[in-house]
Formats: C-alpha cells, sequence, structure tokens
C-alpha cells in the first residue's frame, strides 16, 4: 500500500488513528521511521504527525518541569531554565539531528542511542501518554521496559521535579567525539545535605536494551561523601549484576570494564 | 497515490509540489525541484549529504517529511555561487583540497555556512561541532576543517 | 602538510618536471564544491522503474521453491527477474584475465551460499511498490550447515561452500590448494636463531562504506544499445563483466562514469549493472537499481577477514633469520577478487625487509560469510598489520629499540628477497629515520647514519639453496623435488645487475645475514628453466572444458603472460 500521510491539530485526534490502524506509525522528528521507510519497512502504511502547538511546549514554572515531547534538543538548547539539561541535549547527534530529534522520539531511540532518556531517568521522569479517552501518567522506568509494545499511545510530554541546585550530573563515553553513539552514558541526581548524600539517583545509557537505574551505586552512595574514599563502594559495584550489550560500538566485556571508571570520574567531576 | 500540496522557498524561489505519502524532503528536492546537490547518502541521518539549511538552521533532508518544510525556507548548495562569482567557502575547500570524490561536499558546505552565519570567527571546536553530522569517507576531516577556518578569516577571498 | 624532502634520493629523481612535485588543483574541483558534478544517482530519466532483490535470510541453504505469483499481483510490478532469465547466470570477476573459474551466480537458483545473497528481483514504478512486491515473495528453503572461520572450512569434513571449488580453496595454476613461497631452508635457521616467536594475528572484515552506496541506472538507448550510468570504480571493467554476464557484444553497452561517491574496493564488483541492464533489456524501460543503507553494508563486499601465523628466527644482535607464515584470506561464498589478494601478499613477503631464510603459504578459503573483495591495498594492508605488530614484538622480545631494530633488518639497494629479484628504490632505512625526527624519537648515531643506497647487496644477493616441501600441494602425482638450486631466479625474466646511479660505497654498514646454507660461490647465474613455483610433472589430464579466454599466469611478482 501506498503510504498515507495523515497530519492532526490534536494530538488527541492522532491517538485515535494510531489505536484504529494496525499499519499507523507516529512521526516525530523522523529519525527513527524514515529510516526504517528507507530500509524497504512495509508494515507501516500511514504516518501520523500532531501540529499541536503544545506538543512542542517547555514549562519550566513551578517546580515542575515539563518538557512536550515535540520539542527538539534544539528547543531544550534554547531553554535557560534547562542549562542543566544542555550537556544531554548537546550530546544528542550534531546540529542539524538536534533541531530535528525530539525529547519524546529518545525515549523510543534503541541501545546505544537514548542518552536524553538515561538522563530523565535519573530525574525520576514521568511520562504522560495521549491515548484514546484516557490520558495517563506513568513513571519512566515502567514506560521504558514496555516502549515497544503497541497500543501504548503517544508520548505526549513528560515531567519530573526540578533537581536541586548542581545535583544533576552526566558523562557520555563514545568512540567518536564530539558526535558519537554511547560506550555508556551515566546520569545521576546527587542530592547532598550537610555534605552527604541522601536519595541519589543513578541511571545508565547503552548498558541494557533501555536505559536502566542502578539501584546497587545508588544504595552504596547512600550517606557517603563525594570524595575517593567515600565512593570506593558506589564504584566497585559499578557494573554489578548487568550483561550490557554487544554491538558495533563495544562488546558487553569492554562496558562492564569501563564503567567504574567512568562512574568515578562522574562521582569526582573529573574530566577527560 | 495520495498527494499532498508543499510549498516552499527554495534558494529564493517559491516552489508548489504535490508530495507522494511519505516523500522525504530531498526526493522532492531532487526529483520535483530538481536541485541535485543534496545527496541521498545513508537514508538514516547519520552521514549528512543530504544536509539543507531550513530558515537558517541545517536539517537533514532524507529523513524529513516533505510536509515538515511546508511554508519554510530552504537553501541548498546550488545557491553558494551567485553570478558567476563562487562563496568564499567554496574557494576555500578548493584551495585547501576539502573534497576529493565530492559527495559529501554539498552537505559539509551546508554545514559550514551555517555556523558561519551564526558565528563568523569559529572556535576550532566549534568548525568540528559544526561538521559533526557529516561523514566524509576520502579527505579526512582536516582538510575540511582549515578550509572552514580559512573561509571564516578571510571572508572576501574569491576565486582567481 | 606535505613536505617534499628533496634531500633525499636527489640523484635519483629529475626535479625539472612540469607537474610531477608540484600541486596542482584537481580537474573535477569546481564542479564538487558547486554541487554540479553529475553521480550516477542524479540522473532522472522519464518512466524510470526501480528494482530492489530478495535476499537470502540464510547463510546456507537449499532453495526448494520460489513462488512469486503474489508479487507478480502486486501493484506497480512490471517484471520479476529469476536466475533463469539471466543469459549467462555464473561469473567470476577475473574471468576477464582467465583467472579463476566462474563460480557465482547473478540470481541463486538452487542453493545460498551467504546470508543476503539475491535470489529474486523485483521491477516496480516506484521503490515502496518494489518493496512491497518483495516482502510476498515466497521462497522456501531448507537450511544446511555453514561455515564461518577459515580454518574450519579447511578441516576435513567441514560443509563445502562453493561447488566448483569443492575443498573450500581457491585452485591456483589449475593445481595448487594455496600459494607457496620457499626461499632458503627456514627450519634449520629456526635451529640457529637466538630467539623464536610464533604470534597469530586476525582482522575482521572490513566496509568500505562508500557515503554514495553502490548502483547504476540502465536505459534503452538507440540502435539496440543501453546506456548505462553508474559508480563503477574500473568502468570497462564492469561493462565488459556486464556484456559477459547478458551475453552481449560490449559495443551494445554505453557506459558513462567516472563520478564516484566513494569507492575505496567497493565499487569493482558490477553488481548493479548487469540487473538493470537486463531489466532494461525485458521492460524496454530506464531501470535504477540502487542498494540501500542495510544492502551497502551487509551485502555489498568488504575487505575479508584474514589471519595470519608468523613464527621468526631472530639474533641477538636484532638480525631476523628466518620467517615462516601461514596466512588465510577468508574469501567469503564466492571468489570476487580475493584470489588476487593472496598472490599480491605473498609477493609483499616477507615485508620490506631483508631476511635470508622465507617460508609462506597462503590460503584463499571460501566459507558462508559475505563474499570479500578489494579494499585499499587488500592483501598486503592485513599482512603489514601482522607483521609489525610482530616487528615490536621481537625488538622487545631482544631488548632492542623498535625503530632500530627496523633499520636493521630493512632492505636495501641490491639485496634480493624472497621473490628472487633485486630490490632497487628501496627506501625503508630513511622513512624510519624520518619518521623517528618526526615524533622525537631518539635514534643512536649509527642508525642515523644508514642508507637504503648502502650496504646492500654482496652477501644480501645471494639466492640461498632452497628446501621444498609438498605441505598443501594435492595435485595427484606431485613429489616435490627436494631442492631449488642456489641462485635459481624467476623465470623469462632478464637478469639485471643493480646499477645505482650514484657511486656506491662499499657495503659494509649493514648487517650481513647468515643464509642457513653455504653461500654459492657466484652471485649473477644465468636464468634457469625452473620457474618460481616448482614444477610438477605434465598434468596426467588437460581440464576438461577450455574456457573461453585464453590461458595466462597472473602473477603480481611476474606480471601476466601468456601460456
Amino acid at each position: 500500500m501506498p503510504i498515507t500521510v495523515r497530519s492532526f491539530d490534536r494530538l488527541s485526534d492522532a491517538t485515535s488513528v494510531l489505536s484504529s490502524d494496525r499499519a499507523a506509525r507516529f512521526i516525530a522528528g523522523g529519525t527513527l521511521v524514515m529510516r526504517d521507510l528507507h530500509e524497504g519497512d512495509v508494515s507501516v502504511s500511514t504516518l501520523v504527525r500532531s501540529m499541536d502547538r503544545t506538543f512542542a511546549e517547555i514549562s519550566t514554572t513551578g517546580g515542575r518541569i515539563e518538557i512536550g515531547a515535540g520539542a527538539t534538543m534544539a528547543k531544550v538548547l534554547a531553554n535557560r531554565d534547562l542549562a542543566f539539561l544542555h550537556p544531554v541535549a548537546r550530546h544528542v547527534g550534531g546540529p542539524a539531528i538536534r533541531q530535528m530529534a525530539t525529547v519524546g522520539g529518545n525515549l523510543f531511540a534503541p541501545s546505544p542511542y537514548g542518552d536524553f532518556a538515561t538522563a530523565l531517568l535519573a530525574l525520576d521522569a514521568t511520562v504522560s501518554l495521549a491515548s484514546g479517552f484516557s490520558p495517563r501518567e506513568v513513571p519512566l522506568a515502567e514506560f521504558l521496559s514496555h516502549r515497544d509494545r503497541p497500543g501504548n499511545g503517544v508520548v505526549s510530554k513528560v515531567s519530573f521535579p526540578r533537581p536541586p541546585h548542581d545535583a544533576f550530573r552526566f558523562r557520555k563515553a563514545s568512540r567518536v567525539r564530539p558526535k558519537g553513539a554511547s560506550v555508556i552514558a551515566i546520569a545521576a541526581v546527587l542530592p547532598q545535605s550537610g555534605g552527604r548524600i541522601s536519595g541519589a539517583r543513578v541511571a545508565y545509557g547503552a548498558m541494557a536494551q533501555t536505559p536502566i537505574r542502578v539501584p546497587a551505586v545508588e544504595r552504596a552512595l547512600e550517606g557517603k561523601t563525594l570524595d575517593p574514599s567515600g565512593i570506593s563502594t558506589a564504584v566497585a559495584v559499578a557494573a554489578e549484576g548487568l550483561s550490557p550489550p554487544t554491538d558495533p560500538i563495544a562488546t558487553s566485556w569492554y562496558r562492564s570494564e569501563v564503567a567504574p571508571v567512568h562512574l568515578r570520574r562522574l562521582l569526582l567531576g573529573e574530566t577527560g | 497515490m495520495p498527494k499532498t500540496p508543499v510549498q516552499f522557498r527554495i534558494n529564493g524561489t517559491d516552489k508548489a509540489v504535490f508530495a507522494d505519502g511519505g516523500q522525504s524532503l530531498l526526493d522532492v528536492i531532487r526529483r520535483e525541484v530538481g536541485d541535485t546537490a543534496p545527496k541521498y547518502g545513508c537514508g538514516q541521518g547519520t552521514c549528512g549529504a543530504c544536509m539543507v539549511l531550513i530558515d537558517g538552521e541545517p536539517h537533514l533532508s532524507c529523513i524529513l517529511l516533505a510536509e515538515m518544510a511546508d511554508g519554510r525556507s530552504i537553501e541548498t548548495a546550488s545557491n553558494l555561487d551567485q553570478g558567476g562569482q563562487i562563496h568564499p567557502l567554496q574557494d576555500a575547500f578548493m584551495t585547501h583540497f576539502a573534497a576529493q570524490c565530492g559527495f559529501c561536499t554539498p552537505g559539509m558546505l551546508m554545514a559550514a555556512k551555517a555556523l558561519l552565519d551564526k558565528v563568523p570567527n569559529p572556535t576550532r571546536e566549534q568548525v568540528i561541532d559544526a561538521i559533526s553530522d557529516n561523514l566524509c569517507r576520502c579527505t579526512g576531516y582536516e582538510p575540511i576543517i582549515n578550509a572552514i577556518l580559512d573561509a571564516a578569516q578571510n571572508p572576501s577571498r574569491r576565486s582567481a | 602538510m606535505l613536505e617534499f624532502r628533496k634531500d633525499l634520493f636527489a640523484n635519483e629523481r629529475d626535479d625539472n618536471l612540469n607537474e610531477v612535485g608540484k600541486p596542482t588543483q584537481r580537474q573535477d574541483m569546481a564542479g564538487h564544491v558547486t554541487g554540479r558534478t553529475p553521480f550516477f544517482d542524479d540522473h532522472r530519466l522519464d518512466g524510470m522503474l526501480h528494482l530492489k532483490c530478495v535476499r537470502s535470510p540464510h547463510h546456507s541453504a537449499r532453495i526448494r521453491s520460489i513462488d512469486v505469483s503474489a508479487a507478480e499481483r502486486s501493484p506497480g510490478v512490471r517484471r520479476i527477474l529469476r536466475g533463469a532469465d539471466v543469459p549467462v547466470n555464473l561469473n567470476t570477476l577475473l574471468s576477464l584475465l582467465a583467472f579463476g573459474e566462474d563460480d557465482e551466480p547473478s540470481l541463486a537458483t538452487d542453493q545460498v551460499r551467504y546470508k543476503g545473497e539475491p535470489v529474486v528481483a523485483i521491477i516496480a514504478d516506484s521503490e515502496r511498490e518494489a518493496w512491497e512486491a518483495v516482502s510476498k515473495v515466497r521462497v522456501a528453503y531448507d537450511p544446511l550447515p555453514a561455515v564461518f572461520d577459515v580454518e574450519e572450512a579447511l578441516k576435513p569434513g567441514a560443509p563445502s561452500v562453493n561447488p566448483v571449488y569443492t575443498r573450500n580453496t581457491f585452485t591456483y595454476h589449475d593445481k595448487y590448494d594455496h600459494v607457496k613461497l620457499r626461499f632458503g631452508d627456514v627450519e634449520r635457521a629456526f635451529q640457529e636463531a637466538d630467539f623464536v616467536l610464533e604470534e597469530r594475528y586476525q582482522m575482521s572484515p572490513i566496509e568500505q562504506a562508500p557515503i554514495e552506496t553502490n548502483g547504476a541506472i540502465a536505459a534503452p538507448e538507440v540502435n539496440d544499445r543501453y546506456i548505462v550510468y553508474t559508480c563503477a570504480q574500473g568502468l570497462f571493467f564492469s561493462l565488459d563483466t556486464t556484456a559477459k554476464i547478458l551475453d552481449l557484444p560490449s559495443n551494445k553497452l554505453h557506459f558513462i562514469g567516472g563520478t564516484v561517491g566513494g569507492g575505496f574496493g567497493g565499487k569493482v564488483d558490477s553488481l548493479c549493472e548487469p540487473l538493470a541492464v537486463l531489466g532494461a533489456m525485458l521492460t524496454g524501460r530506464p531501470v535504477r537499481y540502487v542498494l540501500n543503507r542495510i544492502e551497502e553494508m551487509q551485502v555489498s563486499a568488504p575487505r575479508g577477514a584474514e589471519r595470519h601465523y608468523i613464527k621468526d628466527g631472530v639474533m641477538r644482535d636484532g638480525r631476523i633469520i628466518a620467517r615462516k607464515m601461514t596466512v588465510y584470506f577468508d574469501c567469503g561464498a564466492y571468489t570476487r577478487l580475493t584470489s588476487y589478494g593472496a598472490l599480491k601478499c605473498v609477493a609483499h613477503l616477507p615485508g620490506p625487509y631483508t631476511i635470508p631464510n622465507v617460508s609462506a603459504d597462503a590460503y584463499c578459503v571460501f566459507t558462508n560469510r559475505i563474499p570479500a573483495t578489494a579494499m585499499r591495498g587488500f592483501g598486503v594492508t592485513g599482512v603489514d598489520f601482522a607483521i609489525e605488530c610482530q616487528m615490536d614484538k621481537l625488538a622487545h622480545l631482544i631488548g632492542m629499540d623498535p625503530m632500530e631494530f627496523r633499520i636493521v633488518n630493512a632492505y636495501r639497494d641490491g639485496d634480493v628477497k624472497a621473490h628472487r629479484e633485486h630490490a632497487s628504490n628501496t627506501a625503508l632505512v630513511e622513512c624510519v629515520q624520518v619518521a623517528a625526527e618526526k615524533a622525537s624519537w631518539p635514534l643512536s648515531d649509527a642508525a642515523r647514519a644508514q642508507s637504503s643506497l648502502t650496504g646492500g647487496g654482496g652477501e644480501r644477493a645471494i639466492i640461498p639453496d632452497t628446501r621444498l616441501d609438498d605441505g598443501g600441494v594435492r595435485p595427484a602425482g606431485w613429489r616435490p623435488e627436494g631442492t631449488l638450486p642456489p641462485g635459481t631466479r624467476a623465470p623469462s625474466r632478464p637478469q639485471v645487475t643493480p646499477q645505482p646511479s650514484a657511486p656506491r660505497p662499499p657495503p659494509i654498514a649493514a648487517p650481513q645475514p647468515t643464509p642457513a646454507s653455504p653461500p654459492p660461490a657466484q652471485e649473477q647465474v644465468p636464468a634457469p628453466a625452473a620457474p618460481q613455483t616448482p614444477t610438477p610433472p605434465p598434468a596426467q589430464s588437460q581440464p576438461q572444458s577450455q574456457p573461453r579466454y585464453a590461458r595466462t599466469r597472473f602473477s603480481t611478482v611476474f606480471g601476466t603472460r601468456r601460456r
């Protein structure tokens, strides 16, 4: 069947087409969908677009930050209130990709891609889904575990509490710079009280099929200081229980070996 | 086959075309407009050979739906030389041997132009970031980086 | 930045030239920077159709049946090509040089031998319609055991990959299952060496990854000719290959090319041109056949995998006195150009070093991987990687600086290497010296004083008594002759005494090798009748079918000669 493109002013109309047409696929920036079409994927015959203005809006007023799923990395970079996320957005592709790649699309990027989703996981983000009559909100971790399941609806936005000042950290290791797929991406929110970490959230990208939380590292950081001795236990368990993927970027073994190195550098704020 | 009317301005000229369902902007530019400067390299936004500027910003036209360019202004590498006068970037690419097979060159030039239009005197790191969406398999990147820096430092350079 | 070191070899060069040695602008540069260079896919022809292939999902399988009935009814489909539609559905690229047997179909008929092998070609009005018809072709496969490793493929009982070469090895000179190099007596030299080091190296396949993928557009022209826009790296090589596969006189084909969007060896296999022209012949319309990126990465031929075993005998003073190598080239399922790569490899051994005892066996091995082909010095680059890793390890073993170690062993003008020819215009010593200088790597005064012009020849030009063996040679009735007499040279080449253009000081600086056999009294001997490869007894039966072209012996060492 030839491809039909359907554009909707309201996201809810788009979602109803998606729920009724099994050959329909939602397209935002195009970085995932157009590739499949070029490679001869004939399972898609309807492309659904949202022209809804709210779909790409960013709201930073109040304690909770909301980013529309259609917001591009360039839009994140243009927002001064999201300065702490700029290092993450800058690591997604080059300047042209950042004009096109959306925050919502990044949640679906297959490993080793999905650096922004890794950051959102550390930020304890919630995913808002527009699906027919019943919009839903699900924690990002839960969403990622079944992101490929049909009938999820369309991601309309992500939201998360603004992290404490200077508590968010991000580090990405790639074989090619400045643009390269991740050997490993690490995002962390490290709240401190009285110089000690309390309630750390740490997420890895490219260390599993989707971005994942790292509870062993989070537990090992609890009550610790961010110095070589304080983080030693966390570094020791950096790759514990993980079986990272092997892909053209790195082997599973290599990812496990370098995870502690990059976690240590992230925690100590080292560059290089 | 369902077709969608799409209007845009390309290299200063208004165009109205009927796009096939799912047709990429690149395909529309090459087939319907007849401008073959942007190339199809990978079809997945990895190589940058299809790069064009939309409202001054670099975009990968192979993974853009034609509809996404509706009402916008597109610029391709065909627009760089005007009235027999080549652009300083083109001159610098020639001088620095920054093209070998020539296939990545139109995309490289647009990435460079997007940068210099906003940052007239970029650092080497800014140049490297600006062309990080573009792959070259022949010359290596050094001659290209040097050419862009040279064009920035000598905006008056013209072909002999 | 380019730097001309005109202080080196000044008297071997004419600096009074108009173009050579001077920067010059490319003739195609203006087209490149204006985006006006016409690449093959920049041609849009009225009524153009699009060709896409149904490809094998199996590494090895028998084809039980092919059902195209649903695909034929698919919207936009103009023609479906099967193996039976291809006039000459068996080819090997180097058959144009009468080298190797035809072993690869354009479209598989009874069996597939690598994942991605084309089985059916669909020609439709649009790419999308071609893809949809591709998805409707039903091919029933019986999967067969596959082999992916060169040494596994050589074991008894390994699956036989290609019916033309049933033992999984390419056949050289109608008889030999590998390329053999013998010079001196390595086994004896290993006994005399202070250290012996044996190591294994390997290299994965490498995709050329041109930014422009492989493809061609073919269209009917006037006078029953066909015009073909293509990115082929060898335009007339591709034209002749197409003419052979389509059984057309070559003057029926009008190829237009010369603009290649990156090739690097990956655009010599002429896979798209024959099917595009066949499609144009059968539909009367222009047909465009372009690989998409996944096909380019997964199906178009890469540089093949290689495995190298190197065993060296080295003396404490730094001299390598023996080098023995076994080299396996993974050809994939069909020959393409790997057989030629193995010849290049052996011609290059033992690297740019003068070693008095050398032995090598190089195999071109069939596996169920993607057929391999040319890529940037294929046959030499991989083995150089292995040799230079080995050189570093040897230097470490004897506690010598790795740069000086290379200078000690570097070949010099007048030396005779394993190919039994005098070396001339050698420059490794100077390359190492300049590289050391650029890297601020300290070299001893003695190493800095060395020159490629001095120290060669003399004992280093002696062709030693050479021990022969029958390892790997399997023609019936073959017996090794025992030894090649000292001084045996390649056949049919005039003997050239090296004439350095500058007066040469006496050869005192370079270390003298120690041939395992006593040197013969005379250095220059008339060319004997013995060929490079030991001559077997007369073949007991002639090859069953005479090839279409005059048979030639093909060798990068000795060139191509009509028999």
